[in-house]
């Protein structure tokens, strides 16, 4: 079985110091105004949000739904590259603490160069990265060593439908932590048929005796989901529901504030 | 060298499975399970039972003695045209939904562009008796109405994708989302040599019927199963890899893909993958990609809604790179007089994609001796309105 040495960050500091309740946003770089990115960073930390995830827009992002697919065509058509948003946070941990990671899809990482990418967001601070269409095995046998040797955690998820078998493979190979899809779906779904299964889901995975932190992501969306995913994990992922607020916000930092006290409330 | 797929999904540089994890039991199941089920005797028996007396085949390779003439060679036309639905693609469908069936899917999916393999996937599945779901640009539900009514006529639901280009590239986006969300019943029937493995190996495998007719039928004809050529147009490259396939290990063969030029490969306007794309990742594979700088998918332009793809199957990108297969750039005007030309010489409206190949006639010097196979891959009745209205435009130096 494949077997690494965990690295130590931000994100494992995190996980030290706090075990649950842990709240981690999600938001589509560049937006809703392409120089907004640090705007909402600074003002997701000055809201208490525990780590956050910035996405890099991608023209074709399938494990994504509508509300995230089009705040990313938004921020491309508005001039978002990786290049830009990697000038946007090279100041950013001048004014911001908490672990940052990138999510993104595979395509507009091998454009820029799997290895320069991961030096450079190393050097600016990035603590991680979630490419949902980088296999596994890719990873293993290509890119692990390039995230490790950079200080940069990799993380995997997982789903309804993982089995027991690559769990443990999975957990092996995680930094950071798990990413636990909490249904068969895209983000932003709406869960509602799955909804009766998820807790022998969530408990099978609870039960399993991991080793790596777990994070619930996908459809958590308020204030009663984030509470319910939490029961069952170190903490869980806001993404499309955040990013319909910043679609309909005017003061994006009374808002950010406001969305994320109804969730810590 | 080899040019089939290798252990872990990869022709050369390319292919591989680039999917998110929420795909991976689906893709997994079916890579286990794909090989043993094609080459089951009683599936083997079943489909050739189907492709016989159901698509029609095998399809004549058709000797074009007035084309023939007119270039001073050999040429052969392989009538896929004749097939059940008008094109190739059910060949691919038909053996899809045998394998769904044997894996025990319930509810078939498919993405499509013009609506030629909707319409084979919707006309398998109600063979079948199977719930079939298609998912298709908004705006080319628009440009092909005729197909979209044909679907829903034999009982398929028809699904806009309203998300990025809606366009073909956005309805396999739509596809791809709407098998992570119904993992468990559903089979996900591509319809190209594209997608992440096995898929692009499963698609070339049941195609490759047209290459096995081809060497059936030259060896009867001449008593040589080799021609010196075969030419096939390429979008994800489902035809030309079934024409193409029993070829690939013969290096007197000389392989021939068209690819669309739309307005001209450099005019802003073309889906000449090979000549614009570079190595990327999209729709689960590693292949050729035309993209911007940044890596963001570009939307690709091509008179046939069949060739409108910005990428090529993992296959091709491997033909290419390696040099076996010869890539001509074809533009929509060279292909629109290929298709009167074929018309008016033999009787023949072929698809829009398939006179991309045949426009190859047009291009490229061939010898008196030499037997030339133009895969002629669908018939053209469901271009007829782009005929019709865009004559004057293309035909107006003649």
């Amino acid at each position: 079985m494949e077997t690494t040495t965990k690295i130590k960050n931000r994100i494992t500091e995190l996980f030290q110091k706090k075990s649950n309740n842990i709240l981690n946003i999600y938001f589509t770089a560049g937006y809703p105004k392409i120089e907004d990115t640090v705007t909402v960073l600074k003002a997701l930390e000055k809201a208490g949000v525990d780590m956050v995830e910035i996405g890099m827009p991608y023209s074709d992002p399938v494990a994504d739904g509508p509300i995230i697919q089009q705040s990313s065509l938004d921020s491309i058509n508005a001039g978002m590259t990786i290049k830009k948003l990697l000038e946007q946070l090279k100041d950013v941990r001048k004014e911001v603490t908490i672990p940052i990671l990138l999510m993104g899809y595979f395509n507009t990482v091998m454009q820029y160069g799997v290895e320069t990418f991961m030096k450079e967001i190393s050097e600016i601070g990035i603590d991680g990265v979630i490419i949902p269409d980088l296999p596994l095995d890719e990873y293993i046998e290509h890119y692990q060593v390039i995230c490790e040797s950079n200080n940069i955690s990799n993380v995997s998820l997982i789903t309804p439908n993982t089995s027991d078998e690559r769990l443990h493979v999975i957990d092996n190979i995680t930094q950071g932590f798990i990413y636990m899809v909490s249904t068969n779906s895209t983000t932003g779904n709406d869960a509602k048929k799955t909804e009766d299964n998820h807790e022998a889901y969530f408990n099978r995975i609870k039960s399993f005796g991991l080793k790596s932190p777990r994070m619930i992501g996908f459809n958590i969306k308020d204030k009663k989901t984030f509470t319910d995913a939490c029961a069952y994990a170190n903490g869980a992922i806001i993404g499309s529901a955040f990013v319909r607020m910043l679609s309909a916000s005017s003061n994006l930092e009374d808002d950010i504030n406001q969305f994320i006290q109804n969730i810590k409330k | 060298m080899n040019y089939n797929v290798d252990k872990k999904g990869y022709y050369g540089n390319y292919g591989g499975a680039f999917i998110p994890e929420m795909l991976y039991p689906n893709v997994e199941e079916l890579r286990e399970n794909y090989l043993k089920i094609i080459y089951d005797e009683s599936f083997q028996a079943e489909y050739k039972d189907l492709l016989k007396n159901y698509v029609g085949r095998p399809t004549p390779l058709y000797f074009a003695k007035r084309l023939s003439e007119k270039y001073n060679t050999n040429v052969y036309l392989k009538r896929e045209d004749l097939c059940h639905t008008g094109a190739h693609k059910i060949n691919n469908t038909i053996g899809q939904i045998l394998i769904a069936k044997r894996m025990g899917k319930t509810r078939i999916i498919a993405e499509t562009g013009a609506g030629q393999h909707g319409v084979a996937t919707a006309t398998a599945c109600a063979l079948m008796g199977m719930p079939c779901v298609v998912h298709m640009g908004a705006i080319d539900m628009e440009r092909q109405k005729p197909n979209v009514e044909r679907m829903r006529m034999l009982g398929a639901e028809v699904i806009p994708s309203m998300t990025g280009s809606k366009t073909l590239k956005d309805a396999t986006n739509e596809a791809l989302r709407d098998w992570i969300n119904n993992p468990v019943d559903t089979f996900y029937i591509i319809g190209s040599v594209v997608g992440p493995h096995p898929y692009p190996d499963m698609v070339a495998r049941l195609q490759a019927v047209i290459s096995e007719e081809i060497i059936d039928q030259l060896t009867e004809k001449l008593g040589n199963p080799n021609p010196t050529h075969v030419i096939a147009c390429v979008g994800g490259g489902s035809n030309a890899a079934g024409a193409f396939y029993h070829f690939l290990d013969q290096p007197d063969v000389e392989l021939i893909a068209a690819e669309a030029a739309g307005e001209g490969v450099y005019s802003g306007y073309s889906a000449a993958t090979t000549a614009l794309g570079k190595p990327g990742v999209l729709h689960g594979s590693k292949t050729l990609l035309m993209q911007t700088e940044d890596g963001q998918v570009v939307e690709p332009h091509s008179i046939s809604a069949g060739l409108d793809y910005p990428g090529i199957g993992p296959m091709h990108a491997n033909l290419f790179e390696t040099g076996r297969a010869t890539f001509m750039s074809i533009t929509d005007k060279d292909a629109f007089e290929a298709a009167f030309m074929l018309a008016r010489t033999e009787g023949i409206i072929p698809a829009l994609e398939s006179a991309h190949a045949l426009a190859v006639l047009e291009h490229r010097k061939f010898k008196k001796s030499d037997v030339v196979v133009v895969n002629l891959s669908g018939r053209g009745d469901k271009d007829l309105m782009t005929y019709i209205t865009r004559k004057e435009e293309y035909l107006s130096t003649k």
